[in-house]
């Protein structure tokens, strides 16, 4: 057990590498490529034609060095970054099957940009691969077509063709867009795939253990070794940690994952601390809201520092209260009581003073409230519509309820991506249980998962 | 004597028909037949024992299948009944108060044994609110239990929500398994 542990956390401290040291960054090159008309002002903004989305043009990037290893590493690129730009429709793009009859740049030299403005492309990404002695150094560039300027541009260095795309994708969604891309966050999700089975039931019964994913349902990996039920995990802020429910000890405790260390930590851990689940973080990380049944009676809320200090009970009746989340500010926690007799979604103030205020006023049946980031000010939900759920958003301002699944197998346990525009979430509509992705208008659903059940989705900030 | 003997008979007999003529006849009541004696209703009084009471031996060695079988065998074939309840709800019904008493019969009659009761739910309720109704579930067993005088620190609860459904079926029928209070046996 332990040297699978090691062999996941040398993956994962790689991982973070990647992720907590950018690639150094180079200036971009000084000599803009020869333009034919020089403009008076460098527009490093792409437009598109009369207020239309800018339509862009990203073909295949350029191996320099022509090993395997760079080519793919090049067409890798390109795919990824095309998929990663049009994950948030902030573009248009010139098909691809368009793209293949456009004649292929070698170099920065020969692009072909009056082809290019023939299609009405309004920018054109063009990059190179060059290997090096421990990997790739990548050169990207996004031109404006119509001026042949250079409007954002950069060299990476690295070596995971994916993670190169990613950067790029949310470099170019920041400068180009104003717009927090989420190319590089990562989902966190519950599995019983493995099939390990339980130890000390006689009931054949499951473990199931803590998953992490890219964004875009690659690289999925188990971080837990716990061989027992580990449930409703969730991102610490930094995205260094997985909190999550887990059996190990009998009665469910939260336990933290530092995945890119390979340690635990026991939130909850004491002597007669009854059962604890559903953690969530505050959003500077250092407490976390969960539920608790250690002093008796139907679970309450209680906020913890995260090494298990400075206990604090938020509720204190004999209703269930239960399933936190926190607002965006840190300063009202939402969460689901049955005091009318069904669960139903309330909010406080994340110090406890003052009576819940009922959110949820037209479900049956209302349950995992999940407080958009901003811009947005909006909770997402699981509301029973039918025999099953469906994912509802209730805007927190005017409390117009919107629904994003509509009675396709059942959904739950919504989760926001970090710039609100995205949600994940549980649904049986294949079959057994799969995490999905979904746009905030209910759009472009995407299946993430596909192996065994899948449950409960967090994603990173 | 001769005689003397003829003379008395005579008297007599003339004695009696002077009193036949001077006394009626009296009815007598003829005495009630003696009580018949049955031999056997009276036996004779046993002779005090002099030699030392007889040792009784002790009853035969039953097989107690219940005592005797391993907590992976109990829990397997379990003789404590699952209690089950209506969609959303914890409340134990007349049937589950039934298993109930029997399950604190028995919980009496093996005092050493400490449970763990124990909560699930079906499929259609979510599986956060799920943890904490499967938990209720639990706990109206236990506080049932304990009302008919089972110690509380025999009886310990877990909720698994929805996690480990008994039948995976996706029908009333699997989820009336499914909604349940469960009983494990984890010492005795």
């Amino acid at each position: 057990m332990m040297k699978k542990l090691e062999a996941l956390v040398a993956i994962a401290v790689l991982g973070a590498w990647v992720r907590a040291q950018p690639p150094p960054q180079q200036q971009p090159p000084a000599q803009p490529p020869p333009t034919t008309q020089q403009p008076t002002e460098i527009e490093t903004t792409i437009r598109g034609e009369g207020g239309a989305p800018p339509r862009l043009a990203v073909p295949d990037f350029i191996a320099i060095t022509k090993d395997k290893e760079s080519v793919d590493t090049a067409r890798t690129i390109g795919q990824v970054l095309w998929d990663d730009l049009n994950f948030e429709r902030e573009f248009s793009f010139i098909p691809r099957d368009v793209i293949a009859t456009v004649p292929a740049a070698t170099s920065f030299n020969d692009v072909p940009f009056d082809r290019w403005r023939e299609l009405n492309a309004d920018g054109l990404i063009v990059g190179t691969v060059e290997k090096t002695g421990n990997g790739f150094k990548v050169d990207m560039r996004l031109y404006n077509v119509r001026t042949r300027q250079m409007a954002y541009g950069r060299e990476y260095t690295g070596s995971n063709a994916r993670l190169f795309a990613h950067t790029m994708s949310d470099e170019i969604h920041q400068t180009q867009r104003a717009l927090r891309g989420v190319a590089r966050t990562k989902l966190t999700f519950a599995s019983d795939r493995d099939g390990e089975r339980m130890t000390g039931t006689v009931e054949k019964r499951e473990t199931k253990e803590i998953y992490i994913a890219d964004y875009d349902g690659e690289n999925q990996r188990r971080v837990t070794v716990g061989r027992t039920l580990n449930i409703t995990p969730r991102w610490s802020p930094d995205g260094r940690s997985i909190a999550y429910t887990s059996y190990r000890r009998g009665p469910p405790q939260v336990f933290i994952s530092n995945i890119f260390q390979g340690t635990l930590e026991e939130a909850t851990k004491g002597e007669r601390v009854g059962q604890n689940w559903l953690p969530a973080w505050s959003p500077d990380g250092q407490r976390i809201c969960f539920g608790s049944t250690r002093d008796g009676g139907s679970s309450q809320l209680y906020v913890i520092n995260r090494d298990g200090s400075a206990l604090r009970r938020l509720t204190n009746d004999k209703w269930v209260n239960t399933t936190p989340t926190w607002s965006p500010s840190g300063n009202q926690i939402a969460f689901v009581s049955d005091r009318t007799g069904s669960p139903q979604i309330y909010v406080i103030n994340a110090d406890g003073v003052g009576a819940p205020q009922r959110i949820s006023t037209s479900e049956s049946y209302a349950d995992k409230p999940a407080w958009s980031p901003p811009p947005f000010n909006e909770i997402s939900y699981t509301a029973r519509t039918g025999p099953g759920n469906d994912i509802k958003v209730i805007d927190m301002p005017t409390r117009v309820v919107r629904q994003l699944t509509f009675g396709e197998g059942t959904n739950e346990s919504p989760t926001w991506a970090a710039n609100g525009r995205h949600l994940a979430f549980m649904s049986t509509r294949s079959g057994k249980s799969q995490i999905f992705t979904i746009a905030r208008d209910g759009k472009n659903l995407k299946q993430i998962t596909k192996n065994g059940n899948n449950q409960q989705p967090d994603w990173s900030r | 004597m001769k005689r003397m003997a003829k003379l008395l008979a005579v008297m007599s007999l003339l004695a009696a028909i002077g009193c036949h003529k001077n006394v009626p006849p009296v009815a007598r009541p003829t005495p009630p037949p003696p009580a018949p004696t049955n031999p056997a209703a009276r036996p004779p009084s046993p002779p005090e024992p002099v030699a030392e009471p007889t040792i009784v031996p002790p009853e035969p060695v039953r097989e107690d299948a219940i005592a005797s079988a391993s907590l992976d065998d109990l829990n397997r074939n379990s003789p404590l009944k699952p209690v089950f309840f209506a969609l959303d709800s914890d409340e134990l019904t007349s049937d589950a108060q039934k298993s109930l008493d029997d399950n604190a019969a028995l919980l009496k009659r093996y005092s050493t044994w400490a449970v763990t009761i124990e909560g699930h739910c079906d499929e259609r309720g979510t599986a956060e609110y799920n943890l904490a109704l499967g938990e209720r579930r639990a706990v109206a067993a236990r506080a049932y239990l304990v009302s008919l005088g089972v110690p509380a620190d025999r009886l310990r609860t877990v909720s698994y929500g929805k996690e480990f459904p008994f039948d995976p079926g996706h029908d009333e029928s699997a989820y009336s398994k499914n909604r349940r209070a469960h009983f494990v046996v984890t010492a005795k």
